[in-house]
């Protein structure tokens, strides 16, 4: 580099024209593995196919909308003060259904704290979901049952979970695959960086799938890359392809060959599906301070669920009364959740001190005891005061 | 005939040795511990044995290396992760902290995370910065974390068998100026629980409460104090998390007089979590406050400053006496 340039570099740029939301590139590139167009129409891709009958098109319709509703359902019941917080995923729903559909049931997904569509094609109950945005759990279920690990809230650490468990699986001699989603924003943290270095070396049969949903929070994509971030891949001897993360089809097409590549034992790939994230990025955050209603607007045209309706109209995959009877099921669905969560008892007092260790421990034993007689002078008192 | 003279050095390679023969989801896990064995050769011959799917060189990057681990003890392994030196754990801090301490809680119970992590810490090699601190409160202070340290060879063995088969992550610490150290095991016999103390000596006057490398120090004090006609004893805590606060109790209250000794910092180290124990406990049997010898609220020093920073024979003799005058 030389002085001259390095001057230039360091001299302040004037922020409004290089960070501008509304004027932000949205273009995904000629890169972008896409087979359903935003106006619904099926386009053939050379490296990817799909074919799919009318009724696994009408079910992952059915997915999308589910978790849609789902997903609105639990913004209502934060606004209402059920839910302390949600994260809402409006707008990925193609990208988390067609990754989730992808997957076989010996999988294992390592979710963010986000990915309630995929944690729906893994038969978690969504009400399930729900309890640690309640304030109940951290995580209610059992990652065991269906494969789907506990949402990591620290961004990033749970990459390397999923490459240490792909590591296990291989050496298992299994030919099951896992998946580790993360976002545009994890991209940046080192534990992102490492899983991609160790799963690499060790050829660990993981795929990397990153939502690139446009923000981490206030922080647009160009705060975390200057190149797109699936050619990040390249660098550590692996694939990376980039899809239309609001085209279900190509996200499950993508997501499928990158899971038998890895069931094949030719190691990880990085999936980025190019998608947006319609809403904030949580109930406590205010997207207008930082970002432009036409940006929204461009993206809206862009719907995953809208998308795929319009295909299956067109196609005749679906009639009128499927559409009807959806409705009526997400209505359900809806009403299931509300009643769910407005009947979640808080934990007894005593389940404090559950669980810390496996094998037990004395200073928390001690802790236990102390909090158990402080818990029960309350009582006396009560019985001498009647 | 089971008993045996050797390094803790070569207890921790046997009982490693030992785990991998027995169990074979035990791994291996950290920088050069394969053909090299370890920059201390704590690994030495494992991977020649056992395989390099069994013990595995890892790329240089410490939250990789736990991070993965706790990965395949998700998947039911029981990785060993070695982190090459006490200052070289920090990039791997989140991970153990956010992650494999809560994971068992934050799972309601429902997964288990078998990690042992080995970290060779303390000062007195002469060593270059981060090769030389002890922040083992760093982590005792971590819930879900256990935090451990033996004195000796046979605790070495059978400390490092005990943890491995521990359900919860255990943090191991290596007192590392001591690994060439010399001591009988008993390869047939468990000495006791992982997280008991023991009475390393037996006195009247006064308890000197330390673990890991301040263990030998604090033998020779009491050997030198008993010249003087002290009657010191010895308290081996072996565990920082949990501490065996009984033990330490029914010493005290035998002796009314307390001084902790370790490496590590005294502000905010485990001396101070002992002293404050001892004052809830047994106020009434004291005859002095609990006096702490350690490292100062300094970054560790240089190797020619650093006999000036560890506590050695003569401070923790001076902290004896002061005790002894109240």
């Amino acid at each position: 580099m030389t002085v001259e340039s390095t001057a230039a570099a360091r001299k302040p740029r004037r922020a409004s024209k290089r960070t501008s939301a509304a004027k932000k590139p949205q273009s995904a590139g000629p890169q972008l593995v896409q087979l359903l167009t935003p106006e619904g129409e099926r386009v053939e891709h050379p490296d990817y196919s799909i074919d799919l009958s009318a009724e696994e098109l009408r079910g992952l319709y059915r997915d999308m909308v589910l978790t849609r509703r789902f997903d609105a359902e639990a913004t209502a019941l934060q606004r209402q003060g059920e839910l302390g917080l949600w994260a809402s995923l409006l707008g990925q729903e193609a990208a988390q259904i067609g990754s989730g559909r992808a997957l076989r049931d010996d999988d294992y997904v390592f979710p963010t704290y986000r990915e309630h569509g995929v944690a729906w094609c893994r038969g978690v109950d969504p009400t399930n979901l729900l309890g640690m945005f309640r304030g109940v759990n951290h995580g209610g279920w059992d990652p065991n049952s269906n494969n789907f690990h506990l949402y990591t809230i620290v961004i990033g650490s749970q990459t390397l979970h999923a490459t240490g468990y792909a590591m296990g699986v291989a050496k298992d001699g299994a030919d099951s695959a896992v998946i580790a989603y993360f976002g545009d924003g994890a991209s940046s943290q080192g534990d992102v960086a490492e899983s991609f270095t160790f799963s690499a070396v060790y050829n660990a049969p993981v795929v990397f799938f990153c939502q690139n949903n446009q923000w981490a929070i206030s922080e647009p994509t160009e705060r975390q890359t200057r190149v797109p971030l699936y050619q990040r891949a390249q660098g550590y001897g692996f694939p990376g392809v980039r899809v239309d993360g609001n085209d279900v089809l190509a996200c499950l097409a993508v997501t499928r060959s990158a899971l038998e590549r890895a069931r094949r034992g030719e190691g990880p790939t990085l999936v980025e599906a190019f998608t947006y994230r319609m809403g904030a990025h949580t109930t406590s955050d205010d997207p207008t301070k930082y970002r432009a209603d036409e940006e929204r607007a461009a993206w809206e045209a862009k719907d995953p669920i809208l998308r795929l309706r319009t295909y299956l109209e067109k196609a005749g995959h679906a009639d009128e009364a499927f559409f009807t009877e959806l409705e009526a099921e997400s209505e359900t669905l809806g009403k299931r959740v509300r009643e769910a969560v407005r009947a979640m008892p808080d934990p007894e007092p005593m389940a404090l001190f559950e669980h810390a260790y496996a094998d037990g421990n004395s200073l928390v034993d001690e802790e236990r005891a102390q909090f158990a007689a402080y818990q029960a002078s309350f009582a006396d008192s009560a019985e001498e005061g009647k | 005939m089971a008993v045996e003279k050797m390094s803790i050095a070569k207890a921790l390679n046997e009982s490693l040795r030992l785990a991998l023969d027995s169990d074979p989801k035990v791994l291996i896990m950290g920088e050069d511990v394969g053909k090299l064995g370890g920059v201390f050769r704590i690994t030495d011959g494992l991977q020649k044995d056992f395989g390099e799917d069994r013990v595995i060189d890892t790329p240089l990057a410490e939250s990789g290396i736990v991070g993965t681990a706790i990965g395949l003890a998700l998947r039911g392994y029981r990785p060993i992760v070695e982190i090459q030196f006490d200052g070289f754990v920090f990039p791997a801090y989140d991970q153990i902290v956010t992650q494999l301490a809560k994971m068992h809680a934050r799972a309601l119970g429902k997964v288990k995370l078998p990690v042992v992590v080995r970290i060779p810490y303390g000062g007195g090699i002469g060593a270059v910065e981060h090769h030389s601190e002890s922040p083992e409160a760093l982590f005792a202070h971590v819930a879900g974390l256990k935090v451990v340290s033996p004195s000796n060879a046979s605790d070495a063995y059978w400390m490092m068998q005990q943890a491995v088969q521990s359900d919860d992550p255990v943090i191991f610490f290596e007192p590392k100026r001591r690994y060439w150290d010399k001591g009988e095991v008993d390869t047939e016999s468990i000495p006791g629980p992982l997280h008991k103390a023991v009475t390393a000596r037996e006195g009247g006057d006064l308890t000197l409460v330390a673990y890991g490398p301040m263990v030998k120090v604090c033998l020779e004090a009491a050997a030198a104090a008993q010249e003087e006609g002290k009657s010191i004893e010895v308290l081996d805590l072996r565990s920082m998390a949990p501490i065996d606060f009984d033990a330490i109790q029914k010493s005290a209250e035998k002796t009314g007089r307390v001084v902790v000794v370790h490496e590590a910092p005294v502000f905010y180290g485990s001396g101070a979590e002992i002293a404050a124990r001892i004052t809830e406990r047994c106020f009434y049997h004291l005859e002095a406050p609990v006096l702490r010898v350690g490292g100062y609220h300094v970054p560790y020093p240089p190797a020619r400053l650093e006999d000036e920073y560890l506590p050695g024979l003569d401070r923790v003799l001076d902290a004896v006496d002061r005790s002894l005058a109240f």
